[in-house]
């Protein structure tokens, strides 16, 4: 078993709080690990200190089984792991290309000296990127005001891939969605996943992991409860990790 | 059917709701020419657009804040103190025997490296310690007026050099009635001949800044990253903007138009006020809002803050025409401020459903 990433006895504490108990996880390139567990279980701090936002008190993160130090999101773009947080950190006011290059915009020389803006080389390669995903929107120059919820989520991903995500770690991907659009999204992600990328999801919706994932790890009060093969398992026994064993015994 | 007719309606709503400042230039251009003579002329242009120097460049100030979300109350006293500083400086300097050229350039040059720093304190404030906009600049309103009244000691600054005037008051080009042309230097004519000059210089000066920084927002990552800023800060923040740097240069360059401002008024009126911009606050805002930005952030133009900017100065200049005192434009403006936000409401949802 080979993790593209690895997480080694991470803990993270708040104060008189351990948001995540010595946690040991990993995911696969080309694998989807779905990440349960109930409100207040440690899941959102356990991607935070992966992707940046928090640093681990103790414990390693391993990229390719090298230890990698993640001092902040730009560290973690830098390393090739990207996150789509369930608010999808797109500027509402910016056109579809704009948000795919946010922070990281194609210029050219005007004038031989200035760099400005190339929005034609953006347009371009947004387009390849949305086709490649089989993705439809009409109008890249479309604010993302106009668009609908699962072509945000398809932008927001589009715009991970484009910038070469090895890890893409997805918070609550299809919770704003209708049934339709969910679908696709899941589509989505088994494409990524087709494509060798490794994909750790938060989800609070059984069937969407029971769709799309590999494995599953439950998280309970700051520390890992379980991890099983989805083909190993059922929605009842997952159910049963949540909420705890000793309810299950009853 | 019924959507396409819907949709035609709101595209229409929409394209009224972004071209309606021009519909009220062109009221109030026949409003004031029917109410006066010769309104409609190319001295009266020109006198809006003198006149307005200020007012177009305390607009772009306030633009580049209002993109981000921010609001900057501090533009007029910054004006305020700029006239001060530069008016000042110029003093000092000609007492110490420097050329008047060499006297206007570096106190210029002075004047806006000095102006930045208010914006740099309120950019700190905001960025930095998350100070809300409107207490940072508000308190630097108070700060930059403090200190203007304390450098003039209660008398305005005397003995400007002259050359100052004649920018401030100068014109590019003099035509006169034989067909002779000369540039920059009034002609020697018959006492009581007429001489036309085209072009205000202080107002070319003021539109070469505006153009630049027209072509910074427009054009440049750092000119998107403000409109990101201002659309969704937090996104911004984990694309790797560097948000405090910029928001802290967009109070610089806020703070920069405001001694800009200041400049233009200490050469056109060859003197320095603390409170020579007091009243100038609102026309900035006003001129942006009517320029259809929205106070929430997010969007915003340089070229429709001009025509905002351009509906103060007609008015303004009009009024003056028609021998009404200050306070009717404090007025008039403060009602088209209030009109203006109530058709950005009116048409916020046909404007996004045009995207």
């Amino acid at each position: 078993m080979s993790y593209l990433l690895e997480t080694k006895n991470i803990t993270k504490r708040f104060g008189g709080l351990t948001a995540v108990d010595q946690v040991s996880m990993g995911v696969e390139a080309g694998e989807v690990v779905a990440l349960l567990g109930d409100n207040g279980a440690g899941k959102s701090t356990l991607i935070k200190l992966i992707s940046g936002v928090y640093k681990p008190d103790e414990g390693e993160i391993l990229l390719n089984g090298k230890r990698i130090e993640i001092e902040s999101p730009i560290d973690a773009l830098a390393q090739g792991i990207e996150t789509i947080y369930q608010d999808l950190a797109l500027a509402e006011n910016l056109n579809v290309y704009s948000n795919i290059f946010l922070g990281r915009e194609k210029t050219r020389k005007a004038f031989g000296i200035i760099d400005v803006l190339n929005h034609a080389v953006m347009a371009e390669e947004s387009r390849k990127v949305l086709d490649r995903l089989d993705i439809h929107i009409p109008s890249l120059k479309s604010t993302i005001r106009t668009l609908s919820g699962g072509q945000r989520q398809a932008v927001a991903i589009s715009r991970s891939i484009y910038w070469d995500a090895k890890v893409l770690i997805m918070d609550e991907p299809t919770a704003a969605l209708g049934i339709a659009e969910q679908k696709k999204v899941l589509n989505l992600v088994k494409s990524l996943k087709n494509q060798g990328i490794a994909i750790i999801i938060i989800s609070h919706q059984m069937y969407d992991v029971f769709e799309v994932a590999d494995r599953i790890i439950v998280m309970r009060r700051g520390v890992k409860a379980g991890e099983v093969l989805v083909k190993d398992t059922t929605p009842d026994e997952v159910v049963g990790l949540i909420v705890g064993s000793e309810t299950v015994k009853k | 059917m019924n959507t396409l007719t819907a949709n035609g309606k709101k595209a229409l709503l929409a394209k009224l709701g972004s071209r309606w400042v021009l519909v009220f230039i062109v009221l109030e251009l026949v409003f004031f020419s029917l109410s006066t003579t010769g309104f409609l002329s190319i001295d009266t242009a020109q006198m809006i657009l003198f006149y307005g120097t200020e007012v177009f460049l305390l607009g772009t100030a306030e633009l580049f804040v209002i993109i981000t979300g921010g609001i900057d109350l501090s533009v007029g006293f910054v004006m305020g103190f700029a006239t001060v500083i530069a008016s000042k400086l110029m003093a000092t300097f000609v007492n110490l025997g420097l050329s008047p050229l060499e006297s206007v350039l570096a106190s210029s040059i002075l004047t806006l490296l000095i102006g930045l720093l208010p914006g740099l304190m309120n950019g700190w404030l905001v960025a930095r310690l998350k100070v809300p906009a409107f207490i940072a600049t508000f308190s630097m309103l108070g700060i930059t007026r403090g200190f203007s009244e304390l450098l003039l000691a209660g008398s305005p600054a005397k003995n400007l050099p002259a050359l100052a005037g004649n920018i401030g008051n100068g014109y590019l080009l003099f035509i006169t009635k034989r067909g002779g042309i000369s540039f920059f230097n009034r002609p020697e004519v018959p006492r009581g001949e007429y001489v036309w000059a085209i072009v205000p210089v202080i107002v070319v000066l003021g539109f070469v800044f505006i153009a630049v920084f027209a072509f910074i927002l427009n054009r440049t990552k750092f000119g998107q990253h403000i409109y990101a800023i201002g659309g969704n800060k937090e996104a911004a923040e984990r694309a790797g903007i560097n948000v405090r740097r910029d928001l802290i240069k967009v109070y610089m360059i806020s703070s920069l138009f405001a001694s800009l401002a200041g400049l233009a008024y200490t050469f056109k009126y060859i003197t320095g006020k603390a409170d020579a911009g007091s009243g100038m606050l609102l026309n900035g805002i006003a001129a942006v809002v009517i320029g259809g930005a929205s106070m929430n952030g997010g969007s915003g133009s340089v070229w429709r803050t001009v025509l905002g900017c351009l509906v103060i100065a007609i008015l303004e200049t009009g009024l003056r025409i028609m021998n009404l005192q200050t306070f009717t434009t404090y007025i008039v403006i403060g009602f088209i401020l209030i009109m203006a936000v109530i058709v950005d409401q009116l048409f916020l949802n046909s404007k996004r459903a045009e995207g």
